[in-house]
Order: structure tokens, then sequence, then C-alpha cells
């Protein structure tokens, strides 16, 4: 058996995501982090970013994250976030309107929620 | 119809329509508990994880931070009242005022200033009726709370834990909402939230005796513990909300059931009284008619003769 680790996503009202994976990457307020199994106890500060989950069955998951930590011990990944949804969940002509408001209202903060949701979906 | 009989048939049928609209609100209210504690259940798996990391950092590093640390003397604290923001809910809101009124006297008792928020527009009217200070409130979402709505109530606190005491902040902060422990059980509880107590954050989790390995901090262990704090205040304060609605939907199922059974009670006594009041009318005309014709038959035979 490949080395895996037990990954819960949870945002504050439900559990997004839940399941084995072999690498976490996710940015936190210092840089992108890659948590792979057997990683040394962690607790980091998570920045509004993309988390990208490699599956076991070789599958990728990516989620958009907003604000939140995460927590690393005995091969299982706590990803605690605010706000999270996962890339199929985001409604890209929602994030593109959002944007687009956010820009013309100058809202950094809400321009940024939405770069990160796109980018989610996009994959870059 | 006679004017007593009128009287109750009248008010059968005000009873009859006041039953209709409790009995409605009973089983909104039902159906409501069950969409509440769901979203009760939904947030806990937020909160442990949050309390674990919590208790992590805060027992394996040496970092002392002003939310996790008492004061030697508090002299100023925040509490935080959770109420309804509709009646018709029995003793759900009055209850949660007493127990705030408690615990402000006992917190006064101490020698500590108290300033509260207040949630719910019952509390408020229940505060600015009797002309007290309220240093923030917040109305219109007690009945399906969201998480943006408890981080809005969270900020002003945090900001009022984390300035200095002289200028205005405070040194503790405590919360007083309804706990959901069943269908017929609520509680109104009072705690306190900061300075986060360990054993009781622990006890919470259920991981007594777990041994917390030691972390490796990203970007730092005060800055992760900067960035934690109020977020555990926030998913304690939405918690909360989220139970004080359950118990609030709990408490107004139960109201409006015994005032249901009442009307029913109240109908039965009525239509009781209606039919003696009916069957008195109709003995009444019987014996006023077999009288009539006795004094008619009487008054024929003594003209005969």
């Amino acid at each position: 058996m490949a080395a895996e680790l037990h990954v819960e996503l949870v945002a504050a009202d439900r559990s997004v995501w839940s399941g084995e994976a072999t690498l976490v990457v996710a940015r936190t307020t210092s840089g992108d982090i890659g948590v792979m199994p057997g990683h040394q106890p962690l607790l980091g500060v998570l920045e509004s970013g993309p988390v990208t989950i490699r599956t076991s069955e070789g599958g990728t998951v990516v989620a958009a994250v907003h604000g939140g930590f995460l927590s690393f011990a005995d091969n299982k990944l706590s990803l605690l976030a605010e706000i999270a949804e996962l890339a199929d969940e985001i409604d890209v002509q929602r994030a593109e309107r959002a944007l687009e408001r956010a820009k013309s209202e100058a809202n950094a903060a809400a321009e940024r929620r939405a770069e990160v949701r796109l980018r989610a979906v996009t994959g870059s | 119809m006679g004017a007593q009989l009128r009287v109750y048939k009248r008010r059968i049928r005000s009873v009859t329509a006041t039953k209709k609209i409790t009995k409605a609100m009973e089983m909104i209210a039902a159906s409501r508990i069950v969409k509440a504690q769901r979203q009760v259940a939904a947030s806990t798996p937020y909160a442990t994880e949050l309390t674990r990391a919590v208790t992590a950092v805060a027992t394996g590093s040496n970092t002392k931070h002003p939310l996790t640390t008492e004061a030697e003397t508090a002299t100023r604290a925040a509490v935080l009242l959770i109420t309804s923001d509709r009646g018709l809910a029995g003793g759900y809101s009055s209850n949660a005022i007493k127990a705030a009124e408690r615990l402000t006297e006992r917190l006064r008792g101490e020698g500590k200033e108290v300033d509260t928020y207040i949630v719910g527009r019952k509390g408020l009217a229940y505060f600015s009726f009797r002309e007290r200070k309220v240093a923030d409130s917040w109305t219109g979402f007690t009945d399906s709370p969201s998480y943006a709505d408890a981080k809005a109530v969270a900020a002003p606190l945090i900001e009022a834990v984390s300035k200095e005491t002289a200028e205005g902040g405070v040194d503790e902060l405590h919360i007083v909402f309804t706990e959901f422990v069943s269908m017929m059980t609520q509680n109104p509880v009072d705690d306190r939230m900061l300075p986060l107590s360990l054993d009781k954050a622990v006890e919470e989790t259920g991981a007594k005796g777990e041994i917390l390995p030691l972390f490796d901090f990203e970007p730092s262990a005060e800055d992760v513990l900067d960035a934690l704090l109020p977020r555990y205040v926030e998913s304690r304060i939405y918690n909360a909300l989220l139970q004080s609605a359950a118990s609030e939907h709990a408490a107004r199922r139960r109201a409006m059931k015994s005032a249901t059974d009442n009307a029913g009670e109240l109908i039965k006594n009525l239509s009781r009284l209606a039919n003696a009041a009916r069957q008195a009318e109709i003995t009444q005309e019987i014996s006023e008619i077999v009288g009539g014709s006795a004094a008619l038959a009487d008054a024929t035979a003594g003209s005969d003769k």
C-alpha cells in the first residue's frame, strides 16, 4: 500500500471533503506548502487560495479556501476554512460577475476571493 | 337565538380561529427544530477541529497571548446575551435574560464593570425599556443564523478583548445562551469564552488523556495563535447561535402545543355551556307554551260555565 494520509476539508458550517490522499498543496501566509504522508506535526495559517488534493485513486480535488488554517498530526490532515468550495461547486459565471463588481468597487478582499474561485476552476 | 347562546357561539368561533393559528405555528416550529439541529451537527466538525488546534498551540508552546492568559485583576467583563427576535416562545427569552442578570450580578459582586452585548429583539427591548446601557446589539437573524452573522457579532467582541482595559477594552468575555439538550429540555447557560480555560476546552473535545504531538508552526506560534483565537471565538459564537435557534424553535413548539391544547379544552367547555344554554331556552319556550295554553284552557272553561 502506498503511503497515504487522511484529509478532512471542513468549512464552518459543513464538512466539504474527506478521504485519503497522497499529497496536499495549500497556501499558507508564508508561501505554498506541500504535505505528504509522514510529515512532521504542523499547524499553519492559510491564505485565501486554491487547495490541491491528490487523492490515492490518482484523481485531483481542487477547492477554493478563504481564511482558515491546516493542522497535520498522526497522518491526519485537517483543513479548516471559514468558506471552502470544491471546484465543481463553484459557479463560474457568478464568480466572474463578482470579480467585475469587486474591481469596479475597488474591493480588494472580494476581488481576491473571486480570483481564487476562478483559479480553482481553471486549475491554473 | 337567545343572547346568551349567541355570545357562546361567537366565543367558540374566535377560539377555533386562534387554535388553528397556534396549531400552524406549532407545526412550523417542529419542522424548523429538525433543520436547526442538522445545522448544529454540521458545524460540529469545524468546532471540534478548531478546539483541538487551539489546545495544541496553547499547550504545545510557551507563547503568552492576551487571549489565553488571565489578567491578575480583571476589572471589566463583556457579556454576550443571545435571545430571540420574536415572542410566543414561552419563557425562552426571559429565561436567558434572567441567566444574564444573575451572571452580571455575580460579576459586579466580584468588582467588575460589565458591558452588555445583545443578540435578538427581545433582549434589546428588555434592556431599552429599563433604559440600561447596551454596548452593541444585533437583530434579525436569530431563527436561522449564518456564519457571517456570527462573524459580525464576534468582531466588536474580539476588538474589545484585544484593547487595553484602560482604553475601554475588557478582560473577560462571557456568553449567555440557551443550550439545546433535547426536544423537551433547553437550559440557559453562561460560559466564559475568554480567557480560554484549557481544561474545559480539552473536556469539550473529549480528547482527555490524548497526548498532543509537538507541532511545527507555520509561520510562528504567535502568528498561529493570533489567527486561531478570533476563529475560535467566532466558531463558539456560531455554535451558541445555532443552539439558541434550535432551543427557540423547541420552546416555541412547546408553548404553541400547550396553547393549542388549552384552546381545545376551552372549546369543549364553551360548547357544553352553549348546549346547556340552548337546552334551557327550549325548556323555557315549552313551559311558556304549556303554561299559556293551560291559562287559555282555564279561561275558556270559566266562560262556558
